[in-house]
Formats: C-alpha cells, sequence, structure tokens
C-alpha cells in the first residue's frame, strides 16, 4: 500500500505544524513515511507545500501523484491539482473554493466553535485521519504530547469535530509502530553527539542550521558546547582549536559558508589536526536557491583548500546512513588526523522518515590518542612514522610534553623549516596517510542484480530514489543493478571496475548539470558512462520523474 | 658561452642589490640574462642566493652547476660548493674560509676604509665586473639608477676600489643591447595597466603583493585605484563592485588569500561579473613555504566555488606570456561576463629574464559593453535569454531610465529572485553554454621539441622554461621528445594532446606538486594513459637538468 | 527625467518594518531628485537585503556580510553615483564587521542604511550582534550569553562623521536622516530601529515607541563627548535623530585623478598608454 497527502498553502499558514502532527500521527499508526517539504525562502506569504508519503514498506522518497490534497488556499488547488490519483481527494474549506467536485468543508467555521480559528489545520487533519479510515485515539495523543499546553485541549476539540464531519474513505488497518521519525540533520547530529562530539560551532545557513539547533538543544543534557559564531571562517578555526584541545569537534554549513571555511581547512591539513565539517548541499552558484536542493559541490569538497593534503569526503544516503557515518567520520578524522567532510543535502537534510531505531551498540569511539611511554625529550608532533600518522598526544595531559602544531612548513616538532629535504619528507608523510587511508574506504552500496547488463551510478541521497526505482525495473524483467557512494574521495573503483567490465549500458543519475561522478569515474577508472540523467532544478527526483526518464535509456 | 655566478648570503646583507647590478651590467653588455633567485622568509640572517646565468644565447631556466660563487658568508660556500664546476670560482672575504685556494679579497677592510661595511658587496662587483672585461660606464650607469646621494658616492668608491682589485680573465665582448629585462610579477602587472585596468584590491601576501606594488607605484600617473584592503574576502567582493560599476578590476593574492576569495568567486558566476583573479602559488598546506614555489592549486582553482558555473583558468608560462595573457583575460572576462583566473608561481614572478620589448600593438582592449539607451521604454533584461548564453551589458547611470540589477540568488532575466523550475533550468543552461562558447576560443598548449615525438612530456605553467631547455637538449641528442605546456588550461583543450598522444609511445607529465593534477586533469578529459611522472615538490623550482635526468631514470628503468 | 522609483511586490511579512524604510527611502531619493539610473542599492543576504529587488534602482545583490566592500568599489569607479549599501544588523555587525570597521577608516562617500531588528529574520530567529543578553531565541534556548555590539559607538570610537540612528515607526523623520545621510559627504552610518513582527517578541514596535525620543533642537550634532554619551543610551530611552556629524576628507578624494578627473569608469583606454612604463626595464 502507498498513499500520499499534500497540504499546501502560504507560508504562516499552520502547514508546519500540521505535517508535523500527521506525520507522527500516521507513524504511530505503524507505517513507514517519508514527509518531503517544499518550501520557498521567505518567512510569510509565496506558496509551500509538503507531501507525506505512508505506506507498509520502507518509503524513502516522494511520489508525483497523490491521493488527498489538502488545500489551504486557492493557489494550491490550481497548482496541484492535476497530481492528484484516480479517486484522489482535494479537501479545502468552503471559504476558499465553492467547487463542487472537491470535498468542502466548514473548517474554519467548526474551528471558531471549537474555540479558535487557528486550529482550523486540526479540523482538517481529524477529517483526514477519518478519511483514511483510521481510529481517533492516536491522532489526538500525538495532539496532547506535541503542542503547547494552552492550545492543545482546543486542538483535540476540532480534531474531533473534524473527525465527525466526514465519513471513512480508504478504509486502513493500523500496525504496531517500533520506528523512530526523523530526518537527515537530525541523524547526523546524533551520530555526532553518540560519536562523543562534545563542540559544535557554526553559523545559521539554510538548510545546515538544524543540526547546528539540534547539538544546541542537547548541549546542557550531553555537556555538548555549542556555538553560533560571527562567521564560517571563525567557525573551522575554532573547531581545529577545540581539537587540538583534545575535544572531537565538528562544525557546519552549505555553499557559500562551506567556501569561507576553505583556507582553514588547509590548515587542518598541515596542522593534521582531526576535524569533521558537513556540507548540507544547496544550489549554487552563490546564494542560489536557498531552500531548495542538489549535489553540485563534490569537485569542490574534494579538492577543497590549496595546497595538497590528505582528507575524506563522504556522501551521506540515507537517515541511517547519516547517523552511522558521521559517527564513523571522527574515528576516521583522529585516526588518520585529517579533515573528513561529510556531503549531505537539502532533501536528505529536511527529509523525515520511518527507519528502524539506531543500534548504538554499533558505534564505536576510538580516540587513537597516544596513551603508551613517549621517549624522553621534547615532543614530536609530526613525528615521522612508516604509517605518516603521528603519534597524537592533547595539551596539558602529560607532564613535560608540550605540543606545537604550526601552520607553516615544520620539521618533527612543529618548528618553522624551510629545508627542501625535511618539505619533502613532511608532503610524503601526510601523503601515506592519504594512501593508508584508501586501504580503510568501503565500496559503494550495490542494489539489485550483481553484474547488470544497466549499470546506475550515483551518490548520496539518490539512493532513496534509485533504490526503489531499481525494485520497479527488476519486476519488469530488467537486468538493472545499481552503486550508490557513500565514501566518494578517496574514490573507490572496484566495484565499479568489476560491473562495468560486463554492464552493456552504465547510467549516470546526478542532482547536477556538470555530471561530477562521470568525472571521477573517468579520473580514477577511465571509465565513462553511455548515458547522463541530469536534475538540476533545484528539486529532487521523484520516483516517477527517475522511473519515466531510465526507461527511455534501459536496455 | 654560458657563465654561471651565484651570489649568496645572509637577508640583509645586500645580496639583492649586488644581483641587480650584474644583471643590468651584464644585460646592458648585450648578453641574455636569467637570474634564480631563492629566498628564505625571513627578513634578517638565514641563507639566500641568487644565481645569475648569462649567455649569448637566451635561456629560459637555470644551471644546476655554477662557474662562480661571490659568497658573503662561508656557509655559503658549503652549501654550494658542491654545484662549483670542476674550474669554478669562488671569491669571498679574506677572512672567510681562509685556507681553501679561493680568491680572496679584503673586502670587509677596503669596505671598512670607505667608511661604511654595507658596501663591501659592491666591492665584490666591481671585481666581478673587472673580471669579465665590463664597460666600467656600464657598471657607474647601473650604480646610479641604484643608490642616491652619499650612498651613492661610497658606493661609487667602492666600484672603484673593486675594480682594481683583479684582472680580465673572461673578456666579454661588447655587444648590442635591444633587450629589456623582468620578472613575471612586472609583466603581469604591465599586461593588466596595458590592457586598462583601473582598480585594483588586494592585501598582501608573497607572491603576489608585488603585483599591487607595481600597480600603485604607477597608481598616480596612470589613475588606477589601488586599495590595500582589510582581508582577502573584502578584495574580491570590492573588485565585482568595481566591475558592477564599469571598471576592468582586478585582485590576486596566494594561496590562502585565494581561499579566501571563494565564496565570492562563486558569486562572479551567477553576477555573471567580469573580473580578472591572479592566484600566485606557493607551497602550501596553510602558510606552508611563503617564499618557495610550487604548482599544487591546479585543481582547488578549477573547482574552486561552491555551485556550478563557467569560469576560465589560464597559467602562466614565462614573463611574455604573462604580459600577453593577462591582456588577454580582461577581454575574456568582460567578452562571455565571468570570472578569469590567472595561475602563476614564486618561481615566475621572481625570476628575472632577457626578452623581446613587449609588442603593445597586440593588446587589443574589447569591452563588450553595449551603447547607452538614450530613453529607454522596456525594463532592462540584465540577464536576458540569448543563444551564446552572454547577455548584453550595460553600466549602471549611463542609461537614462535603465536599473541595471545583479543578484547572488538564482534570478530571472531581470536580476530578480526567482525559484521556479523552469527559470532555474534556463539560467543553468544559459550560464554554462558561455563554457562551449569560450570552448572555441581556447588556446591550445605550446609545443616544443620534434613534430611528432616518441616521448611527450606534458606540463603546464612555470614549468614552460626547465621543458624548454631539457626538449631543445635532448634533441640535439638525437631523441624523439617532445613537450606540450599548458596556458590556457580550464575548460581543458584537448585536441592537440590527443593527437600527439595517440601517437606517443610514453606519456610522461611533469609537475610541481605530489598528487599528479595534470594527471588528473589528463584522465578525466582524454582517458589516455600516461607512462609515467616526474614530480619534484621541494619548494624548488625543477631546471631542465633535473628533467633530463629524471627522463633518464624513467627510461632506464 | 523623472525621478520616481517603481516599487515592486516584496516578500516580507505583512507588518514587517522593511515596509516603512523602503517608504521612506523612495521618498529621500525622490525629494533629493536623485534619478533612479544613478542610484545604487549595495546589499549583502537577510531580509533587508532584498531591497534592491523591491524599488527601482540599480542593485547589486551580493553576500552575506559583503556589502560595503563592492558599495566601495563601485563609488571608486564612479563617483558620480549615489550608493547607499543596506543590509540587516546580522550582515553588517557579524559576517560584515570586519567590512564595517575599516570602511569608516576610508570614509567613503556612502550611505549606509542598517535595518537593525535585532535579530535574524531570515534564517528564522536566532540571535543576533544586537539582541539583548539573555534573550532566548530559536537557537540560544538558554538565553543569549554574549554583550551585543553597540553600533553607533563604535562606528563613533572609529571616526565616523555621520552617525546617526532612525525608527521605522516615524517615518518623516526616517525621511530626513536619509535625506542627510545621502547628501553627507562621506560615510554616514545610520542605524534603523525596525520591529520583526514573527522572530522578536522582544523588540516589538510598543517597545521601540516607548522607548525613542528626538534629540532636541539645540542638540550639538558636533560635540564628540556628548555624541557618544547619547551612543550608549539604551535603556528606557534611546534618541533619535543625528548623533553626529563633522566634515572629514573622503577617500576618493585623496585620489587626485579621481577627485579632479572624470569618472574613473569613462577613462579612455588604451594600451600604448601604457607603454612609456617600459622603459624602466631596458
Amino acid at each position: 500500500m502507498n498513499y500520499s497527502i499534500l497540504i499546501g498553502g502560504a507560508a504562516g499558514q499552520g502547514m508546519d505544524t500540521l505535517a508535523q502532527l500527521l506525520t507522527k500521527t500516521l507513524k504511530r499508526y505503524g507505517y513507514f513515511v517519508f514527509k518531503h517539504s517544499d518550501y520557498m525562502s521567505r518567512v510569510r506569504g509565496g506558496h509551500n507545500f509538503i507531501q507525506i508519503r505512508f505506506s507498509d514498506k520502507q518509503v524513502r522518497t516522494y511520489e508525483d501523484k497523490v491521493d488527498i490534497i489538502y488545500a489551504l488556499n486557492k493557489e494550491t488547488i490550481d497548482l496541484h491539482s492535476e497530481r492528484l490519483k484516480e479517486g484522489g481527494i482535494v479537501l479545502v474549506d468552503k471559504a476558499v473554493s465553492d467547487d463542487e467536485n472537491l470535498l468542502l468543508l466548514d473548517l474554519e467555521e467548526t474551528a471558531k466553535e471549537a474555540g479558535n480559528k487557528r486550529a482550523m489545520t486540526s479540523v482538517g487533519m481529524g477529517a483526514i485521519i477519518k478519511l483514511l479510515g483510521l481510529e481517533p485515539d492516536v491522532a489526538l495523543n500525538v495532539i496532547g504530547s506535541t503542542l503547547r499546553d494552552s492550545i492543545v485541549d482546543v486542538n483535540k476539540e476540532a480534531f474531533s469535530k473534524g473527525y465527525e464531519m466526514v465519513g471513512s474513505r480508504f478504509g486502513l488497518k493500523q500496525e504496531k509502530d517500533e520506528k523512530i521519525l526523523i530526518d537527515g540533520n537530525t541523524a547526523v547530529a546524533m551520530g555526532a553527539a553518540a560519536a562523543g562530539c562534545r563542540y559544535y560551532c557554526g553559523y545559521p545557513m539554510t538548510p545546515s542550521t538544524t543540526v547546528l539547533s539540534n547539538m544546541e538543544k542537547w548541549s546542557q543534557e550531553l555537556g555538548i558546547f555549542t556555538e553560533q559564531v560571527e562567521d564560517e571562517i571563525a567557525a573551522l578555526n575554532m573547531a581545529l582549536g577545540a581539537s587540538y584541545a583534545g575535544v572531537r569537534a565538528m562544525t557546519g554549513s552549505s555553499g557559500g559558508g562551506i567556501a569561507l571555511m576553505s583556507e582553514a581547512l588547509s590548515l587542518a591539513g598541515i596542522i593534521e589536526t582531526p576535524v569533521v565539517i558537513i556540507n548540507v548541499q544547496r544550489p549554487g552558484p552563490a546564494t542560489g536557491l536557498p531552500t531548495r536542493t542538489e549535489q553540485a559541490d563534490l569537485r569542490f569538497a574534494i579538492h577543497s583548500g590549496h595546497g595538497e593534503f590528505p582528507k575524506m569526503v563522504i556522501s551521506l544516503r540515507s537517515p541511517e546512513d547519516a547517523f552511522y557515518q558521521t559517527a564513523r567520520a571522527f574515528n576516521i578524522a583522529e585516526k588518520y588526523q585529517i579533515p573528513v567532510i561529510l556531503l549531505s543535502d537539502q532533501y536528505l537534510a529536511d527529509g523525515e522518515l520511518t527507519i528502524e531505531p539506531f543500534d548504538f551498540s554499533k558505534i564505536e569511539i576510538e580516540r587513537n590518542l597516544y596513551e603508551d611511554e613517549l621517549p624522553a625529550g621534547r615532543y614530536k608532533r609530526y613525528e615521522l612514522t612508516d604509517t605518516g600518522i603521528s603519534p597524537r598526544i592533547i595539551p596539558g595531559k602529560v607532564e613535560d610534553k608540550l605540543i606545537l602544531v604550526d601552520s607553516d612548513e615544520h620539521d618533527e616538532y612543529g618548528n618553522i623549516t624551510e629545508s627542501a629535504q625535511m618539505r619533502t619528507s613532511m608532503v610524503d608523510k601526510r601523503s601515506k596517510k592519504g594512501e593508508l587511508l584508501e586501504g580503510e574506504v568501503e565500496e559503494p552500496w550495490l542494489i539489485g542484480d550483481e553484474n547488470p547488463d544497466n549499470l546506475l551510478v550515483c551518490w548520496g541521497s539518490l539512493f532513496g530514489q534509485v533504490n526503489e526505482v531499481v525494485e520497479i525495473l527488476q519486476e519488469e524483467g530488467h537486468s538493472v543493478g545499481a552503486l550508490v557512494y557513500g565514501d566518494i574521495y578517496p574514490f573507490p573503483t572496484r566495484l565499479l571496475k568489476e560491473n562495468a567490465a560486463t554492464a552493456k549500458s552504465i547510467i549516470d543519475i546526478e542532482n547536477n548539470s556538470a555530471a561530477q561522478l562521470d568525472g571521477l569515474m573517468r579520473e580514477f577508472a577511465l571509465i565513462k558512462s553511455d548515458h547522463k540523467i541530469l536534475k538540476y532544478d533545484g528539486r529532487a527526483f521523484s520516483v516517477d520523474e527517475l522511473y519515466n526518464r531510465l526507461k527511455e535509456v534501459v536496455e | 658561452m654560458d657563465y654561471t655566478i651565484l651570489v649568496g648570503g645572509a637577508a640583509g646583507q645586500g645580496i639583492e642589490t649586488v644581483v641587480l647590478l650584474l644583471e643590468k651590467t651584464i644585460k646592458r653588455s648585450g648578453y641574455n640574462v636569467f637570474t634564480y633567485k631563492n629566498y628564505m622568509s625571513m627578513v634578517r640572517g638565514g641563507h639566500n642566493f641568487m644565481q645569475v646565468r648569462f649567455s649569448d644565447k637566451p635561456n629560459s631556466t637555470f644551471s644546476t652547476k655554477v662557474d662562480m660563487i661571490f659568497a658573503m658568508t662561508a656557509e655559503t660556500v658549503d652549501f654550494h660548493i658542491g654545484n662549483l664546476k670542476e674550474n669554478g670560482l669562488v671569491i669571498l672575504d679574506d677572512e672567510l674560509h681562509k685556507d681553501q685556494d679561493f680568491m680572496h679579497l679584503s673586502l670587509q677592510k677596503i669596505a671598512k676604509g670607505i667608511g661604511n661595511p654595507k658596501v663591501a658587496p659592491t666591492i665584490g662587483f666591481g671585481a666581478i665586473g673587472k673580471y669579465f672585461g665590463l664597460d666600467f660606464e656600464i657598471a657607474r650607469k647601473a650604480l646610479e639608477e641604484t643608490f642616491k646621494g652619499k650612498v651613492l658616492q661610497l658606493n661609487m668608491e667602492a666600484l672603484e676600489k673593486g675594480y682594481g682589485l683583479t684582472e680580465t680573465v673572461v673578456p666579454l665582448e661588447r655587444k648590442e643591447d635591444t633587450k629589456i629585462i623582468m620578472n613575471g610579477n612586472q609583466a603581469l602587472a604591465l599586461g593588466a595597466i596595458a590592457a586598462g585596468v583601473k582598480y585594483y584590491c588586494g592585501y598582501p601576501m608573497t607572491p603576489s603583493t608585488s603585483v599591487m606594488s607595481y600597480i600603485s607605484e604607477k597608481s598616480k600617473e596612470m589613475g588606477i585605484v589601488v586599495d590595500q584592503i582589510e582581508d582577502e574576502v573584502g578584495a574580491l567582493n570590492m573588485a565585482l563592485g568595481a566591475s558592477y560599476a564599469g571598471t576592468r578590476a582586478m585582485t590576486g593574492s596566494s594561496g590562502g588569500g585565494f581561499a579566501l576569495m571563494v565564496e565570492a568567486l562563486s558569486l562572479a558566476g551567477i553576477l555573471e561579473q567580469p573580473v580578472v583573479v591572479v592566484n600566485a602559488q606557493r607551497p602550501g598546506p596553510a602558510t606552508g613555504l611563503s617564499t618557495r614555489t610550487e604548482q599544487a592549486d591546479l585543481r582547488f582553482v578549477i573547482h574552486a566555488g561552491h555551485g556550478e558555473f563557467p569560469k576560465m583558468v589560464i597559467s602562466l608560462r614565462n614573463p611574455q606570456d604573462a604580459f600577453y595573457q593577462t591582456a588577454r583575460a580582461f577581454n575574456i572576462a568582460e567578452k562571455y561576463q565571468i570570472p578569469v583566473i590567472i595561475m602563476t608561481e614564486e618561481y615566475l614572478t621572481d625570476y628575472m629574464m632577457t626578452m623581446d620589448p613587449l609588442d603593445f600593438s597586440k593588446v587589443t582592449i574589447e569591452r563588450n559593453i553595449v551603447e547607452a539607451i538614450e530613453d529607454s521604454k522596456e525594463r532592462y533584461k540584465r540577464y536576458k535569454y540569448t543563444e551564446s548564453g552572454v547577455s548584453p551589458r550595460l553600466i549602471p547611470g549611463k542609461s537614462k531610465g535603465v536599473e541595471i540589477l545583479v543578484d547572488s540568488h538564482e534570478h530571472d532575466e531581470y536580476g530578480n529572485i526567482d525559484e521556479s523550475i523552469e527559470t532555474r533550468i534556463n539560467m543553468m543552461k544559459k550560464r554554462m553554454n558561455k563554457l562551449e562558447e569560450l570552448k572555441e576560443e581556447l588556446l591550445e598548449p605550446d609545443q616544443l621539441g620534434v613534430e611528432n615525438p616518441d616521448i611527450l612530456l606534458v606540463g603546464f605553467g612555470a614549468t614552460h622554461g626547465a621543458l624548454l631547455d631539457a626538449v631543445t637538449r635532448l634533441n640535439e641528442d638525437g631523441l624523439s621528445v617532445g613537450a606540450l605546456v599548458y596556458g590556457d588550461i580550464w575548460p581543458f583543450p584537448t585536441k592537440l594532446i590527443n593527437k600527439l598522444g595517440k601517437g606517443a609511445k610514453k606519456i610522461i607529465t611533469v609537475e610541481q606538486n605530489m598528487t599528479g593534477q595534470l594527471e588528473s586533469l589528463i584522465l578525466e578529459k582524454t582517458r589516455l594513459e600516461i607512462f609515467d611522472r616526474i614530480l619534484k615538490y621541494d619548494g624548488r623550482p625543477i631546471n631542465g637538468d633535473e628533467i633530463i635526468s629524471n627522463l633518464n631514470t624513467i627510461l632506464e628503468g | 527625467m523623472t525621478c520616481e522609483y517603481n516599487l515592486y511586490d516584496p516578500s516580507w511579512c505583512p507588518g514587517c518594518g522593511n515596509y516603512m524604510i523602503r517608504t521612506a527611502l523612495k521618498q529621500a531619493l525622490e525629494e533629493l531628485e536623485i534619478p533612479p539610473h544613478m542610484a545604487v542599492i549595495v546589499t549583502g543576504i537577510g531580509q533587508a537585503a532584498k531591497m534592491p529587488h523591491y524599488i527601482g534602482a540599480n542593485g547589486f545583490n551580493g553576500l552575506h556580510g559583503r556589502a560595503l566592500p563592492p558599495a566601495i568599489g563601485i563609488k571608486l569607479s564612479n563617483k558620480d553615483l549615489t550608493v547607499i549599501a543596506e543590509s540587516g544588523d546580522g550582515d553588517t555587525y557579524g559576517e560584515g564587521g570586519n567590512h564595517f570597521i575599516h570602511t569608516i577608516r576610508r570614509n567613503v562617500n556612502i550611505a549606509h542604511f542598517v535595518h537593525d531588528n535585532q535579530i535574524y529574520g531570515l534564517t528564522k530567529g536566532q540571535g543576533s550582534p544586537t539582541t539583548a543578553m539573555g534573550q532566548v531565541t530559536t537557537l540560544q534556548y538558554d538565553g543569549v550569553k554574549v554583550e551585543p555590539v553597540k553600533p553607533l559607538a563604535l562606528s563613533l570610537t572609529m571616526g565616523a562623521g555621520f552617525v546617526a540612528r532612525g525608527f521605522s515607526g516615524d517615518i518623516p523623520q526616517l525621511v530626513e536622516l536619509m535625506k542627510e545621510a545621502i547628501l553627507y559627504k562621506g560615510y554616514a552610518h545610520l542605524d534603523i530601529f525596525q520591529p520583526c513582527v514573527v522572530w522578536n517578541k522582544v523588540n516589538t514596535f510598543q517597545w521601540y515607541k516607548d522607548r525613542v525620543y528626538k534629540l532636541s533642537e539645540d542638540y550639538d550634532q558636533t560635540d564628540f563627548n556628548a555624541a557618544y554619551e547619547k551612543a550608549l543610551e539604551f535603556g528606557d530611552k534611546i534618541p533619535t535623530g543625528i548623533l553626529y556629524k563633522v566634515e572629514k576628507e573622503t577617500y576618493e578624494d585623496r585620489f587626485q585623478f579621481i577627485k579632479d578627473g572624470p569618472p574613473l569608469v569613462d577613462a579612455e583606454l588604451n594600451p600604448f598608454d601604457a607603454e612609456k612604463l617600459m622603459k624602466d626595464f631596458y
């Protein structure tokens, strides 16, 4: 089973709260839920809409067609009516429309009766739950536990009245609810907190801000220092200070904010101080489309920072992936003493869905701080070793040992040097870490058929759509499989080479215009794709769009 | 003939001045000069050295072995004696390395006698001048251009004394001098000025600073605003403002300073604002080695800036290239309304080279700004859709009734914020199409050596001189070697490399970085197989000798 | 030549102070008879920074915190343009803090209007550099833990020659202040209180109305110490008007060829003009 509800209106009409309530409610009824928001970069007015999809199977993306449209204004009806499935319903207040083909209800009036016209959306919610054929109790509990005390009663009353206004149309059943409902940014924050991140600083920038605000929320409880800094340049420099002092530190931003961190990223590389940075991508260039989605910063992330130094880039594929990979990022950063960049995007960051609860037992915290006895004499922060990784201690912890880190080229002690020999040794040292890191990089996920005729390649949040479409194509009899990159730099090539060798067609799917993953394939594996499916209009693929475009090219 | 004099000592001892005097005097005697400069990042102390190479043929690189060492400190000899040729000569003060069979001169004693120990290097210069039989008058003129007043007087005395200390051993015939001598930054700055730059803002950062200081020196004379801004983030933003208002604007930095400009680069892309940005590379990461050389920012620069937008990247190969390419950069920036990034390297910014006088008639100024409108009836579309993707550009304040709106958000043709799917797609296509147009105008890399070589060396930027030297000598020895040296490097021209690459038996890249960034570009854009690579990343420049020896090792192994 | 400024439909919330500021801006520009094509509004990012989209003048909507550098570039390139830098308090005193300080040092002839609503509006309610200590926001759940910036005291300390404060709730006064700022030859700092009806429940329209008072007719605008006192007055009473105004030499006048010559943008460009420079290299 598969249903979608679309709520549309202007910013400020209460849509967000309604969507939040509905999503939670449907989840508690036992369904897998996916909430997708489409909002403009304004605080009032304009047109926003939210789609909630729910099913008895895991869903990770949205459908083009919907079953119920709850239109808070007329514009919603005009913009979205053609998306209604057969037998779908448009629910609207009598004051907004008099079109007899729609389900017209006295929503505002009823809300007034309940005590406050602002509770109108709860009336609508009641109607929707009844239309779906579900019992009201779970919904009422969610209202009670989510809204402010002062408005709970009014909204419950409004909900009940709405519930009575219609009959059941869709006849759904309730299931057991054992899942969590979470969005990508919260998953990242949780992974960081689980991994022992105790210093998060950042600057508000859509769509990364909620990573910061989540850490802020848990700050007292978990003892995490969080700060909204004066600018993004300060953010990364500050995180490096914290890391130097021995605390797992992280920062994050989007597009332009990340751009401002380029110099400090290079700093992280030469001082060999671990740090995790998250770039929640949105369409650029510059300010671009602040509330939309894109995957166009891949090359930018890989080559960010002047000079050469090892770094790792990981693209996040789902909220689960976001949780585990963020936690892993801290271990990798500290093991190799490098910066690790996480690439997410607005679609993943804001998309809320139900998933299995995280397994915190899978998280291990490996500090890789040097605990053994150090040799006598001055401490060598940058000791030349076989692996390139120097034993790392933190300041103030080992008596008599002083720790000098320096942004100039330096010798083993951290002192400035210009010697050609030492320069070469240090570059080799740092690069060795990069080579070693290659051994730790995980191959992309392979979904669908192994050695398929049609090999799809993609990265990051496209996992959601690709996963679903591969299944559909397989059911139709196509030989199709997909490689979904998570770890993306250093670039793993084994699975790619194996599967490309036997594939008849390689299809690259990306949310950008320059096919950046394709460029990586050419550079590192000398493989090029046969077809490219690119989308760069600021929106994520829906299942339908991806399916239709793939059908045009699959064998 | 081909001769190299190494001058070495501590910072603050006057080495730069001696070298300058030698350069001028020898060049004006009619010889081709190439001076390689090697500095530490200190204002006093440490060890600096420079090599003045001169010959009757043009030189494009420096020699490994030297014929003469003029040492101001004992350690200079220790550092460099290993590179002195068999019959080479060491000239130094008689208090240093007393036991060695060197040419000892009483530099300090005589300088004291004159009245100032600081004139000691000039005494040495005089001795060297006499050694080569250089015309005293030429030497004197060089001094007059360098010193003034009392200091000049003392140095003149020193020069005379120096001339009296030796005999002429290697007489250099005086020849006609028609050339100029300059370094890469001077040439770059001159190219910008010739192209009509009127606004330069920047922040001091070695080795880009001398571009700014040269333009600043000429600021009054040429009517150019030069602003030393509070930080690099502001620098590119400011240049974009100036460009918006209609002046040719430029900024520059190195490594970390350029890194701070990355956000504004993305801004330039979406505003579609012409601007020229210089990245004078030095070894990173971070502060790295501030006075040394490297070419390790290639990929960083190509992909700098979040999101996708058209940009051009040009790597400068020698001082002439610096002049002509910089001037061309402004035309390209304004023709396509994109940012153009010029990459140079410390080595190129500092080395001095003789060359034919620059031909200003080769510089054209093509603004591509539309005629001002007298009385506009309709609203101006700054981002009007056109076939090429380039919109007709007006500048503010020139046309009555016309408002020019540029914006960093995604926008419609008027420049207003627009989030719609249709506009986003159209604007992305519009901007990226400019890149396709630009590709038609790209210059293929410079081809050196035999037409269809068995061994194809590929490099970019300032390794040009070393590659030219190596390839010429290898060809003389009968080896089928050629080289392609990239100037225009993004978009990446592929015609020549595909042609020669397919015919070559071995492709070997030569780069001054560790990860082989040019190689990665070749792989990505052509998927040609690279046989091997010569990489040098110790902060020092590569020369012809080193390329040849590395190549031999590769071919033997 | 018309000096009427078109207005376009904004995406600001109903009741936002930005509407009033726009009204005042339009009036000021029209009363000064500055033709729209000669005016440039340069902004960073934020709700205030959307102004160029909503009023018909030339516009440069750049990056967050980076309104001032382009404004300087524009003015130096064409001194005939009327350049107005306009952004919010976060953009100006936070992200753009460094540029704020150093722009004052230059004293370029631009007017700087800062829409000060003491909160971040566009990004939904985080504390800004002028939010009061202790105020709870959508990010500082525990209350802001740092002292606010004192913008007028800061610009005075830096030596600004024109320092003023306005209030979106008093349009007539704001019009006069804007006109004075634009006419002032040098950098003019005008900090404008405005309520953010959605995100700032503390500094509301009423909160400002209860506190602001106009500086008296006989207030001496050339008295630095008086100005500094007034700048720090921020409790039950907050003064509005011009706190300080003295003449100073502008940055652009220190470039002879700009002061005495045509605008830089009109300079004749000829490569051969540069050839004479080559003689130094012979």
